[in-house]
């Protein structure tokens, strides 16, 4: 079945056109990696996934249901759809074990010893069960980002959205939330994934997109085009970072 | 020396007494000092709730209650707070002869208040970071649910100081209730000076404001510290 399936998708801020036509079709299982220069629209093309960001045409399918229907109930959307940000964006006045339960609890009134336990077997499986009576002010940027994983997956979505999430890290941190996000890959979650890790995407990625001002340039297997770019727009970028 | 401090002290001790202790003088004070709490406590009260929802107006979306907010603000920003209690006590209330002016009053501390609250609860809304919301949402909380669990905790962690001192200016501001003749504690102390001609119950009454704000502040310091644990 078709995850999520995107048609003639365009995004407009004002005059600046960020997305010119956006077709796309990612199945479930599949680990879509998005990379391109800073400004051509991979961020916003995933953010209007999930409706972070309003599409200005085209449409959009999660799981068969179109979201860009002004009827759909946008919240109950997302809740099948975590995502992760290039800022973490943890809540800080809560600790981590609430910043996990907190959507469980009110959302899906779960009991508080549910999402509890939920929550413990989340943060063993990022390596952080010790923190969770901290804040997330005492912890370091790897970790509040693999907390923010964590946080998105004790909603159980069926779609997992990155945008950037080791662009803010210390070089050293990154190598840990790569870490989980191949463990989440391995285990079959369909992901998006906008990043500039080259490695993690011609790893782990199950295609890969390159855009570039709206529009994707190029697309398919990621070894593929790492190897033999088609499009001019696509090797000068892949000669400038790898 | 010595005998100058004693005259000193005798001349203290019989002001005293003339000024608060023949005829019960103090009962005035301690009268007028519970009115001041009482017109302060509920209009802190009515201020924070005008202040919240003005700012939820100033915020929203929907053109009409930005308007209504913005009025309202402007206008209680641009007028003296004495001529907004004689409005409200010799006009808007009129009709209702039998309300105590104490509620009176405090309506009219409150909506003054609560122009000030606004735009310090919209200031700390907003300085609460755009992801916040974000985060809220995407794990499918609504816009009120995110707004009330993890936007309005953090605003008011960072307005805490803000309001804290809208709350001093308030409660010194309640010293012009003696204008629609409500026996508030500097009314009180007016009054003794008028019977005894002596400076001493305006100093007595000065000293009890500062004590007054002095253990709001500290109470304010000890709530903050707490509210900032998550921080350390």
């Amino acid at each position: 079945m078709d995850m999520i399936q995107v048609s003639g998708l365009h995004k407009s801020f004002g005059e600046l056109k960020v997305l010119q036509g956006i077709d796309q079709v990612v199945e479930k299982g599949e680990k879509l990696v998005i990379i391109g220069p800073s400004g051509s629209g991979k961020s916003t093309f995933l953010r209007c996934l999930n409706l972070l960001e309003t599409p200005s045409e085209g449409k959009i399918y999660i799981e068969g249901e179109c979201i860009t229907d002004p009827k759909v109930n946008v919240n109950r959307i997302r809740q099948k759809m975590g995502m992760v940000f290039q800022h973490f964006n943890l809540f800080p006045h809560l600790t981590v074990l609430e910043n996990l339960t907190l959507a469980p609890i009110r959302i899906k009134n779960m009991a508080k010893d549910q999402a509890e336990a939920l929550a413990r077997s989340l943060l063993k499986k990022v390596g952080l069960l010790d923190k969770e009576r901290e804040y997330p002010s005492r912890l370091s940027g790897g970790q509040k980002q693999r907390i923010a994983i964590a946080r998105a997956l004790a909603m159980q979505p069926d779609i997992m959205l990155f945008d950037e999430p080791t662009s803010a890290l210390d070089p050293e941190m990154v190598g840990e939330v790569l870490g989980v996000m191949k463990e989440l890959a391995t285990e079959g979650m369909t992901m998006v994934v906008v990043t500039h890790e080259m490695g993690f995407a011609r790893e782990v990625g199950s295609k890969l997109l390159f855009m570039d001002e709206g529009k994707i340039l190029e697309q398919g297997d990621p070894r593929t085009i790492f190897q033999d770019p088609q499009h001019p727009r696509t090797r000068e970028f892949l000669s400038k970072v790898l | 020396m010595i005998e100058w401090i004693q005259k000193t002290w005798q001349s203290f001790a019989e002001s005293f007494v003339k000024n608060f202790i023949v005829e019960d003088r103090y009962m005035l004070i301690v009268r007028g000092l519970g009115t001041t709490i009482l017109i302060s406590l509920m209009a802190i009260l009515l201020g924070c709730i005008i202040g919240f929802i003005m700012a939820f107006f100033r915020l929203s979306k929907i053109k009409l209650l930005n308007w209504i907010a913005g009025i309202y603000i402007d206008v209680i920003r641009g007028t003296p707070t004495v001529v907004q209690l004689l409005i409200i006590y010799y006009v808007i209330f009129a009709p209702f002869k039998n309300m105590p002016k104490v509620v009176i009053a405090a309506i009219s501390f409150g909506i003054n208040s609560g122009a000030y609250v606004a735009e310090i609860v919209r200031g700390g809304i907003l300085s609460v970071d755009r992801g916040q919301m974000e985060a809220g949402r995407s794990l499918g909380l609504t816009s009120a649910q995110t707004m009330r669990l993890i936007i309005i905790p953090q605003a008011i962690k960072n307005i805490l100081p803000a309001l804290g001192n809208e709350f001093i200016v308030l409660i010194k501001e309640t010293a012009i209730a003696g204008y629609i003749a409500l026996q508030d504690l500097t009314k009180a102390s007016d009054i003794i000076r008028s019977i005894t001609w002596s400076s001493m119950p305006l100093f007595a009454t000065a000293i009890i404001y500062f004590i007054l704000v002095k253990l709001l502040s500290k109470g304010l310091q000890v709530f903050e510290k707490r509210l900032r644990k998550s921080e350390m």
